[in-house]
């Protein structure tokens, strides 16, 4: 854990510098792409508290990213362009959402409870395209960027970056908090063996509720960021391709170790647009990367920088 | 004296086959009570109905004169109501000191909480560490529970059902597959045990059985056939021809 802490570190300052260092290099755009991977590390992160240390597989994780991007666009098109309005409203909705449907999707379990959780977020997502006053099907600009009591937090590329990874670095430190607690270990003692957990006392019901209530509050917010990103709202970004690319990044950098769909979600973007670059014809190659990455590195990437480092 | 456990007329079939056919016997506080029978007599699934995980058809099951036949298996085991399974499970991934402090947690206040490092809780930790040493593993504290051997396995169930303080302990086969040493470290251990807390054990080995035991119960095709001290099951012609004998040659 303390390998996988230092990790975060790192990266967290390697990147911070990032954005002065590529406006030298005359490619400041690559600061725009970065602060996507790290709206997408902050999604990842949450999914990767039900994920990798509750063992709920949620197919309907984008849900969550759009019911964030909604609160902030509908807001925004009401002139509530305050995120302390935009985020308690974003919070407060995907809270209810994940507490009603949890509740439901959690009396199941296995391909069942992955069936139930992308059926909910195909709900939500033919929710939002039937919001004609909202842009339907195709979505709509966002009307203004959001504020914070009245400030242009922001304002221009890197404003907004910092703005981006100062989240991702808050919802790390909350999540690693919540998984080393009374809380987070019995959350990932439901993970090891649930009649086990049982037989000593615990109902994992509530446990995995709650766990799965933060989870989609954290993505909310992370929906926030992306509608500030794209200037957009639209349905795609609950798409169930969306919430499968989710769990792919959580995957790929290594479930049950925060750091690790950090580093898948920003090697995933990145590598997408990389690849986007080059050809077209990008998608089917790199979704047969992605699997035989997951399938061969043992533990994701972060598995793999564990092991060269001779921990374990 | 009301007695610690109570098992009246339990039935449950599965299908056609009736698996327990109104058992009825009574374990006294600090008891140790045995359940041996032949293979598929219903032994397990006997546990799994006192454990909670499985609901019976029919009857009635208390402790202490509290009727659980209804309650969950966590409600079960937060009244006092500790298990081992017979395939062990343990958590796999959780370090030894992990798995026990897991079980004292679950008895020392509210586990949502979600701000304090709960590696850290001292409380928690000692009287864990404090468990697995009476069951000879003190020295593995830090090891990872799915790197165990068989018995070791046992051990730490054993371990994490004591962390619970239980009144009433079932144990499904502790014995079973332990090499020579472990067997005896292991008996040991539960005859310790013997009159602290009551205890339905369920095992093959017979000299284990009636060295440990106050009293058996024999189970065959989910009928409890007889009940009584270990001289008395002995003595017993029904259990010498549908039990015993087979076992015996
Ligand atoms: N879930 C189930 N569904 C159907 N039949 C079952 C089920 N569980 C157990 N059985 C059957 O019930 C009978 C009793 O099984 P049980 O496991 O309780 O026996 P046991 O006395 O513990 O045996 P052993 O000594 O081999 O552990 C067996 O015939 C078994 O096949
Ligand atoms: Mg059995």
């Amino acid at each position: 854990m303390i390998g996988s802490d230092r990790a975060m570190l790192i990266l967290l300052a390697v990147v911070a510098v990032l954005p002065p260092v590529l406006s030298a290099l005359g490619e400041p755009f690559l600061t725009v792409i970065l602060s996507r991977a790290l709206i997408f590390a902050t999604a990842a992160l949450s999914l990767d508290l039900i994920l990798g240390f509750g063992a709920m597989v949620s197919f309907g994780h984008a849900a969550y990213l759009g019911i964030g991007a909604y609160a902030a666009g509908i807001l925004a098109a009401n002139g509530l362009t305050g995120l302390e309005v935009q985020v308690p409203v974003a919070l407060a909705a995907a809270g209810v959402f994940a507490l009603v449907t949890g509740a439901i999707s959690l009396r199941t379990s296995g391909v069942h409870f992955i069936m139930i959780t992308l059926a909910f977020g195909q709900m939500a997502f033919f929710l939002m395209t039937s919001l004609s006053a909202y842009g339907g099907d195709d979505g709509q600009a966002l009307a203004a960027p959001s504020t914070l009591f009245g400030i242009a937090v922001f304002d221009g590329a890197a404003r907004f970056f910092y703005a981006t990874l100062a989240v991702l670095a808050l919802a790390w430190l909350g999540l690693r908090t919540i998984t080393r607690s009374r809380f987070g270990r019995v959350l990932a003692g439901t993970r090891e063996d649930p009649a086990r957990m049982q037989a000593m006392g615990f109902s994992p019901f509530g446990y995995r509720l709650t766990a799965y209530v933060i989870s989609g509050m954290v993505a909310a917010l992370a929906g926030v960021l992306l509608a500030n990103h794209a200037a957009y709202i639209s349905p795609s970004y609950m798409s169930w391709a969306r919430s499968g690319e989710l769990i792919a990044m959580v995957a790929l950098g290594g479930m049950g170790t925060l750091t690790g769909p950090v580093l898948g979600a920003l090697a995933f973007v990145l590598a997408e647009e990389a690849l986007a670059k080059l050809t077209t014809h990008w998608r089917l190659p790199f979704g047969a990367a992605v699997v035989l990455a997951v399938l061969f590195t043992r533990g994701g990437l972060m598995g793999a920088l564990s092991r060269t480092r001779g921990r374990k | 004296m009301t007695p610690a456990l109570s098992v009246q007329s339990l039935t449950k079939s599965f299908g056609a086959l009736k698996v327990s056919d109104a058992i009825t016997f009574d374990v006294a506080e600090g008891e140790l009570h045995a359940i041996i029978g032949p293979n598929g007599a219903g032994k397990t699934t006997l546990i799994h109905q006192l454990s909670g995980s499985l609901a019976p058809d029919a009857g009635r099951i208390a402790m202490a004169g509290q009727d659980i036949t209804r309650l969950s298996m966590p409600a079960r085991a937060r009244l006092g109501l500790a298990r081992s399974f017979q395939i062990t499970r343990i958590l796999a991934g959780f370090t030894l000191l992990e798995n026990v402090a897991l079980a004292v947690q679950a008895r020392s206040g509210s586990s949502f909480r979600f701000l304090r490092p709960v590696a850290r809780e001292a409380a928690l930790n000692d009287q864990a560490a404090e468990a697995l040493v009476t069951v000879g593993l003190g020295q593995s504290a830090r090891r990872i529970a799915g790197t165990l051997s068989h018995g070791e396995k046992r051990q730490l169930e054993i371990a994490i059902a004591l962390a619970m303080r239980p009144k009433v302990l079932l144990l499904d086969e502790p014995l079973a597959g332990t090499g020579h040493a472990e067997s005896a470290r292991l008996s040991t251990l539960i005859a310790g045990l013997k009159g602290r807390l009551s205890i339905v054990l369920i095992e093959h080995d017979m000299e284990a059985v009636f060295a440990l035991a106050d009293r058996i119960s024999v189970l065959v095709q989910g009928r409890v056939i007889a009940t009584g001290t270990p001289p008395e099951i002995r003595a017993n012609a029904g259990v010498r021809t549908a039990y015993l004998g087979e076992e015996e040659g």
